[in-house]
């Protein structure tokens, strides 16, 4: 069971041409630049745009071929949240999630009482009656994707699922969808541009750039080798799992970061590339997290270079070619790298 | 230091005085003619009352007719491009410039005895519109419609159609999407419209008189009933007068917020 498609579609100034595939259970996060075509893509594949050629197939049913075959959006089995949730403001939020089953005809009552189901499992029961404008962000979000998955679609496509909502919010509702994607059976796509979305929910990446994959594979994979300046750019980061103690984010290692306020709970340690620097010897000065470990690759990247640190605290630096020079670095050297605390951003994941 | 403002136009000012007072005016004119102690059995004399209902019932019909035909005709204008389209637009906007008296001539040759599709009416189905309260409402749904149509389509056109794609992703068919979203997200507009065409459909003299005549309790509405009271009962003339343009602030103040904006 899964999808495979090739999609070639012009539209105004975008030429998209992007082949991708995806299996059950499995999240795959469409990451790119805004004007890449995500949304586009997303929008082919629920059939509210015809492409021009290629194919969409879904679990071995032609969808789009690009000629004869159109299927219409309402007969796929494809459940969409929209980016800004996009709930009907003038039914309830019962109604709202009920919308789905009602279109494709069960019964009013039954209906209802499947939504009911749903949003008592999302934790919404008390809202039920109430309209759309009176929830949170949070619980839009909740009730949008409880409205996309009513239906039990086979693919389920989140556009910016998180962008609609304020800072301090998405931490929390970011945990709150890992939790509902993974109680979801069928194949999951999720359109971002924020790398830790697409770190925090998604097995597999797939990063675009104007309307061209130039990237696939784990978040892993793509952090360590970038293909292009903009993938370094976006997921470069280093993302370090750990717990928060405070003020100090525990790693597997043993080795911990020192950071200003960590909260406590399962974390990322979010660390920028050009904010590591590298000494041949240990540093004395006011960064607060120094630590030993051996350069595992140097790779140039336009006119920068990525040197990645293997060790306790696994990090990657993004120096100038002169300080490679100087430093006389290699890889298999020895090298110490600093951190400022104040550099490392920790989310709740 | 002093803060100044702007000089006041006074010029301006004195203009927009007698502008104002120029529309001003006629309604207060009116407003301090009427015998308010005698408007109710004014108003009950047989031609007032034949006359309010018939208004009441043609221009109700009339209004249902512009929602019936009006709401689709917009959805086409706002939804369907096709060569010719503003063509079409501008022929159904028409009626809003067109003066009555030339669309009654109009209707009369359209539908009229010798009229290009009322010959057939009659020939084939013995049906004979003019003089008729058919006419009546015809007439009013003529110069009514066009205020539906515009007001209607420019909800359409505001409304954010990706509710539309929304619906149609949870499995709603574009007959589903119409009636379950579509319709209500419009409601406001359609209202506003409904209501519109239906003060005009009230007010409607020049195309009545000229295709539907003026014939008591069948074709005679409140507005040709003025006019010809005005002469013989001047005093029911007034009142029924008064009854128009209590109906008219009231639709104004049910579209105030859309229409008027704040203040």
């Amino acid at each position: 069971m899964s999808l495979a498609a090739r999609i070639v579609l012009h539209l105004g100034s975008l030429d998209l041409d992007v082949e991708l595939r995806a299996d059950d259970g499995e999240t795959v996060a469409i990451l790119g630049p805004n004007g890449a075509g995500k949304t586009t893509l997303l929008r082919a594949l629920a059939g509210l745009l015809a492409i021009d050629r290629g194919l969409i197939e879904l679990d071995g049913t032609i969808v789009d071929d690009g000629a004869r075959t159109f299927v219409p959006p309402e007969h796929r089995p494809i459940g969409v949240v929209f980016q800004d949730y996009l709930l009907f403001p003038h039914l309830s939020v019962l109604e709202n999630v009920a919308f789905g089953l009602r279109s494709r005809g069960t019964r009013r009552g039954v209906a209802r009482q499947a939504a009911a189901a749903s949003l008592a499992r999302s934790g919404l029961a008390d809202r039920a009656g109430g309209k759309p404008h009176e929830l949170s962000g949070g619980q839009a979000q909740r009730v949008a994707l409880a409205r996309a998955t009513a239906t039990e679609p086979r693919l389920l496509l989140l556009d910016e699922p998180l962008a609609a909502l304020d800072q301090s919010a998405r931490g929390a509702v970011r945990r709150d969808l890992r939790a509902q994607l993974a109680s979801f059976a069928g194949m999951r796509l999720l359109v971002t541009h924020d790398p830790l979305d697409a770190a925090a929910l998604a097995d597999r990446l797939l990063i675009l750039e104007h309307g061209r994959v130039v990237q696939t594979g784990t978040f892993a994979d793509v952090s360590a080798k970038p293909r292009s300046p903009y993938v370094a750019e976006l997921v470069g980061v280093s993302l370090l799992r750990g717990i928060a103690r405070g003020d100090h984010v525990e790693l597997p290692s043993g080795a911990s970061l020192i950071v200003p306020d960590a909260g406590s709970g399962e974390v990322l340690a979010a660390v920028h590339p050009r904010s590591v620097s590298l000494h041949r010897e240990q540093p004395t000065g006011s960064p607060r997290n120094v630590t030993m470990g051996r350069i595992d690759s140097i790779e140039q990247l336009g006119d920068r270079v990525r040197v990645r640190v293997a060790g306790a605290v696994p990090l990657v630096a993004e120096i100038t070619p002169a300080a490679v020079l100087e430093l006389e670095l290699v890889e298999g050297t020895e090298v110490w790298t600093a951190v400022k605390a104040t550099d490392v951003t920790v989310f709740p994941v | 230091m002093s803060r100044r403002g702007r000089r006041t136009p006074w010029l301006a000012v004195l203009v927009a005085l007698i502008g104002f007072a120029f529309i001003a005016l006629p309604i207060i004119g009116l407003v301090q003619q009427v015998p308010w102690r005698r408007l109710w059995t004014d108003l009950e004399t047989p031609e007032a009352t034949a006359a309010l209902r018939l208004s009441l019932i043609c221009s109700l019909w009339a209004t249902a007719l512009s929602v019936l035909f009006g709401v689709p005709l917009a959805w086409v204008l706002a939804r369907v491009s096709f060569p010719g389209r503003s063509v079409v637009r501008a022929i159904v906007l028409l009626p809003l410039v067109v003066p009555p008296v030339v669309g009654g001539v109009g209707l009369f040759y359209a539908f009229g005895l010798q009229g290009l599709v009322g010959q057939y009416l009659y020939r084939w189905f013995d049906i004979q519109l003019t003089y008729s309260t058919a006419a009546v409402i015809m007439a009013e749904t003529f110069v009514a419609m066009p205020f539906l149509v515009i007001t209607v389509e420019a909800a359409l056109r505001s409304m954010d159609r990706r509710y539309e794609d929304a619906a149609a992703t949870l499995g709603a068919g574009p007959l589903t999407v119409a009636r379950r979203v579509t319709l209500p997200m419009i409601l406001p507009g359609l209202i506003a419209g409904a209501a519109l065409a239906w003060a005009r459909a009230l007010g409607e003299f020049g195309a009545t008189i000229t295709f539907a005549g003026n014939i008591q309790g069948r074709t005679q509405t409140t507005p040709l009933a003025v006019y010809l009271l005005l002469q013989s009962k001047p005093e029911v003339a007034v009142g029924l007068s008064v009854v128009l343009l209590a109906v008219c602030v009231a639709v104004l103040a049910l579209l105030r917020e859309r229409w008027l904006g704040a203040g």
